[in-house]
C-alpha cells in the first residue's frame, strides 16, 4: 500500500461505512441466527425445566438422540478417511480423471438430500436395483441403522475434502517430496509432513461434517422408515413431535439438537486454542524441522 | 494402520448385519402423522391386554409420517405389519403394488375403518362472527384458513365437503356450485401446504375467523393451545373421513404375523379400543362408547365419498385431476 499512495482508501477506512457494515452484519446476524436459537430455548422451558426433563427422558426422545450421535460416530470417522483420501489423490497425484473426481465429490453439495434419498431408494429400495436380493438375503439396508447412516454420508461426503483440497493444493508436494526423497515411508510421511499441515483444516471439516450429519433431515426422512424408538433420528423427532401438537416437546428435542451442535463447535474452538498456544511457529516450519531432525 | 482397518472391518460388519431376528411377537404399525399420541395410548391399552387374553408379551412399534410417504416406504421395504392410514387410496396404492389383498375393506367392520371423522370447525372464543355452517364460510366479512387443497389431503377433505353442501343447497346447478365454493376460497388468505401450517397461521399468526379440520383434530387443537380460547363448532353436514386398517398381507405372510397383526386391528373396535380413539376426538361406533361420550360430539348428518360423488376414482377423476373442478376453481387464486 504505502507504494502507491494514490490509491482511493480501502473500504472500511472511513468511520461511517465501517460501523454501518458492522451494524448491518450484527443485526442480520441476531435476526437470523440468534432470534431463532433464543426462540428455542425459550419455548424448550416454556413450561418449566421439569417438562423439559421429562420431554428428555422419554424413550423415544432418548433413542432419537441415541441415533443421531450414533449415526454421527459411525458417518464421521468413515467420511474423514475418505475425505483425506480423495484430497490427497486428487492434490498429491496426477492421473486421468482426476477433474472428474473432483466434481463427484461435489455431487451432493449440488443435490438436494431428498434426491440422495430417494435415489438410495432405487437403489437398495425392494422395487429397486438389490432390494429383492437383499431381502432374501434377509439384509435390511433401508430403513434401518445402515440406510441411515448412508444417507448421511452421501450428504456430507464432500465436507473434509473441501477443507483439505484448497490447502493441500496451496502447499504443494514439495515437503512430502522431499520426505519420501529422504527415506521416509509413505505412512510416515503422510504423518508428520502432511497431517500437522492439514490439521486445521481437518478439524473444521469434521466439525461441519458432524454438525451436519446430526442435522441431516431431507435423505434421511426417506430411507428412515420413521420407526419410534429405532429409526427415528433426532431432526425427524422433532417434526413427529411438531405435527402432534407437542411444541415444548419439540423445541425441547430441538435444544438438544442445537446444543450438540454448539458442542461441537466449542470443542474445535477449544482445540484451536490449545494448539495455538504450543504452536507458536508457522504450521508449515514444523515438518521441515522434524524431517531435518531426523536425518541429521 | 491397523486400527483404521478394524475400524473399517468393524463398520462392514454393521453394514452387513442381518436384519433384526424376525419374531412374531412384535410388529410395527404404520400409521398417519398427527396419530403418534392416539397410538401410544392404543398400543399401551392392547400389550396387557393382549397377555392377558393369550399368555404372551408382544411389542408394537409405531411408524408415523404422511400417509402416502409411508405406503412408498412400505413398498420399498418398510416391513409395517398393520397400516392405520387417513386416507383410502394410500391403502389402494399397496394393494395395486401387491402388499395388501383385495378385499382388505371387507377383513374388517365399518368398511375397515374403526374410527372415523369429519371436516369440522374451529372458532375464536365466543365465535365472534357467528360462524354455524358452511354458507357463512361464503360471506364477505369472514377470512376462512384451511390448507392448500392440491397438497393437503386434509384440505381436499375440506373442499369435497364444501361442495357437498353446495350440491344439496343448490342441486345440480354446476355454476352455482363453483360460485359458492369459490366464494369460500376467496375468502382464505393464505394457503399453506399442510394442516399443521394451517393451525399456525390461524393460532400464532392470528390469522382468519375459522379454521377448517378434521373435528379431532380441532379438539388437538384446541388442547393444544388452550379450549377457552377457541369454540369447536360443528357444521349442519359434512362429509365422512374414514380412517382405514389394513393388515399388509406380504409383509406379515413373510413374517408369520398375520394372527397378531389381526388381533391387533380387532382391538381398535373393542370398547377399550374406541374408548380410547373417542378421548381423542374420534367418532366411533360402539355404541356404549358412543352414548358416554354423547355429550362431546354434537349430531351431524354425514354423507359419504360413494353416495355423493361416486367414489374416489370419480373424485380423482372429476375434480382432482389436472385442469378438473379444483383447478378451475383453485386456478385463478
Amino acid at each position: 500500500m504505502a507504494q502507491h499512495p494514490a490509491k482511493p482508501p480501502r473500504v472500511g477506512d472511513k468511520p461511517a461505512i465501517r460501523w454501518t457494515l458492522i451494524a448491518f452484519v450484527v443485526f442480520f446476524g441476531s435476526l437470523l441466527v440468534l432470534a431463532p436459537l433464543l426462540v428455542i430455548f425459550t419455548q424448550a422451558f416454556a413450561l418449566g425445566i421439569g417438562h423439559f426433563a421429562e420431554t428428555i427422558a422419554l424413550p423415544d426422545t432418548r433413542h432419537a438422540i441415541f441415533l443421531t450421535v450414533l449415526t454421527a460416530l459411525i458417518a464421521v470417522p468413515l467420511n474423514t478417511i475418505f475425505g483425506i483420501a480423495a484430497a490427497w489423490a486428487i492434490t498429491k497425484f496426477e492421473f486421468w480423471g482426476r477433474r472428474f473426481l473432483l466434481i463427484v465429490i461435489e455431487i451432493p453439495f449440488s443435490i438436494s438430500p431428498v434426491v440422495a434419498g430417494v435415489a438410495y431408494l432405487f437403489v437398495y429400495g425392494l422395487q429397486g436395483l438389490f432390494g429383492p436380493a437383499l431381502q432374501s438375503a434377509e439384509i435390511q439396508i433401508l430403513f434401518a441403522l445402515p440406510g441411515i447412516v448412508l444417507a448421511s454420508m452421501f450428504v456430507t461426503a464432500p465436507f473434509v475434502a473441501r477443507e483439505l483440497i484448497p490447502l493441500m493444493q496451496a502447499q504443494g508436494r514439495d515437503l512430502e517430496e522431499a520426505a519420501t526423497s529422504l527415506g521416509a515411508s509413505g505412512w510416515r510421511t503422510f504423518l508428520t509432513v502432511t497431517l500437522p499441515n492439514i490439521r486445521w483444516a481437518l478439524l473444521y471439516g469434521v466439525v461441519l461434517c458432524n454438525a451436519r450429519v446430526m442435522g441431516e433431515f431431507g435423505a434421511v426422512s426417506v430411507v428412515s422408515g420413521k420407526i419410534r424408538g429405532q429409526t427415528n433420528t433426532l431432526p425427524l423427532h422433532i417434526e413427529l413431535l411438531y405435527h402432534d401438537y407437542n411444541t415444548v416437546g419439540a423445541f425441547a428435542a430441538a435444544s438438544i439438537l442445537a446444543v450438540l451442535a454448539l458442542v461441537t463447535i466449542v470443542a474445535k474452538l477449544a482445540l484451536e486454542r490449545r494448539g495455538a498456544g504450543r504452536a507458536g511457529r508457522p504450521a508449515l516450519a514444523s515438518p521441515t524441522v522434524a524431517i531435518q531432525e531426523k536425518t541429521s | 494402520m491397523k486400527r483404521l482397518l478394524l475400524a473399517g472391518a468393524a463398520a462392514a460388519l454393521l453394514f452387513a448385519a442381518p436384519a433384526q431376528a424376525q419374531s412374531p411377537d412384535k410388529i410395527l404399525n404404520s400409521s398417519y402423522d398427527i396419530a403418534r399420541e392416539l397410538f401410544a395410548a392404543i398400543n399401551e391399552a392392547f400389550v396387557p391386554a393382549y397377555k392377558a387374553q393369550t399368555g404372551r408379551d408382544v411389542t408394537v412399534d409405531q411408524s408415523h409420517g404422511g400417509t402416502s410417504a409411508q405406503a412408498r416406504s412400505i413398498a420399498e421395504g418398510l416391513e409395517a405389519d398393520v397400516v392405520t392410514f387417513n386416507q383410502t387410496t394410500d391403502i389402494d396404492f399397496l394393494v395395486q403394488q401387491g402388499f395388501v389383498s383385495e378385499d382388505w375393506q371387507s377383513e374388517f367392520p365399518n368398511n375397515a375403518s374403526p374410527y372415523y371423522s369429519f371436516p369440522s370447525f374451529l372458532v375464536r372464543e365466543g365465535n365472534p362472527k357467528n360462524i354455524t355452517d358452511w354458507d357463512d364460510l361464503a360471506r364477505d366479512d369472514v377470512e376462512v384458513i384451511f390448507p392448500n387443497p392440491k397438497t393437503s389431503g386434509n384440505a381436499r377433505y375440506t373442499y369435497l365437503a364444501a361442495v357437498a353442501y353446495a350440491k344439496e343447497a343448490f342441486g345440480d346447478d354446476e355454476e352455482k356450485i363453483a360460485e359458492f365454493v369459490g366464494k369460500i376460497f376467496d375468502n382464505v388468505p393464505v394457503f399453506d401446504t399442510g394442516g399443521r401450517g394451517a393451525t399456525t397461521t390461524f393460532i400464532e399468526r392470528g390469522i382468519g375467523d375459522v379454521i377448517i379440520t378434521f373435528e379431532a383434530e380441532t379438539r388437538s387443537i384446541a388442547r393444544e393451545y388452550g379450549e377457552d380460547s377457541y369454540d369447536s363448532v360443528v357444521p349442519s353436514v359434512s362429509l365422512l373421513a374414514e380412517f382405514p386398517v389394513a393388515i399388509v398381507d406380504r409383509v406379515a405372510e413373510r413374517r408369520g404375523s398375520q394372527e397378531l397383526a389381526k388381533d391387533y386391528l380387532n382391538f381398535l373396535y373393542s370398547e377399550e379400543g374406541q374408548r380410547i380413539a373417542a378421548t381423542f376426538g374420534n367418532r366411533v361406533h360402539d355404541e356404549k362408547v358412543t352414548a358416554e361420550f354423547a355429550d362431546q360430539f354434537p349430531e351431524v348428518r354425514l354423507v359419504t365419498a360413494e353416495d355423493v360423488f361416486g367414489g374416489w376414482d370419480r373424485i380423482q377423476e372429476e375434480h382432482f385431476a389436472s385442469d378438473a373442478k379444483l383447478d378451475q376453481i383453485f386456478g385463478d387464486r
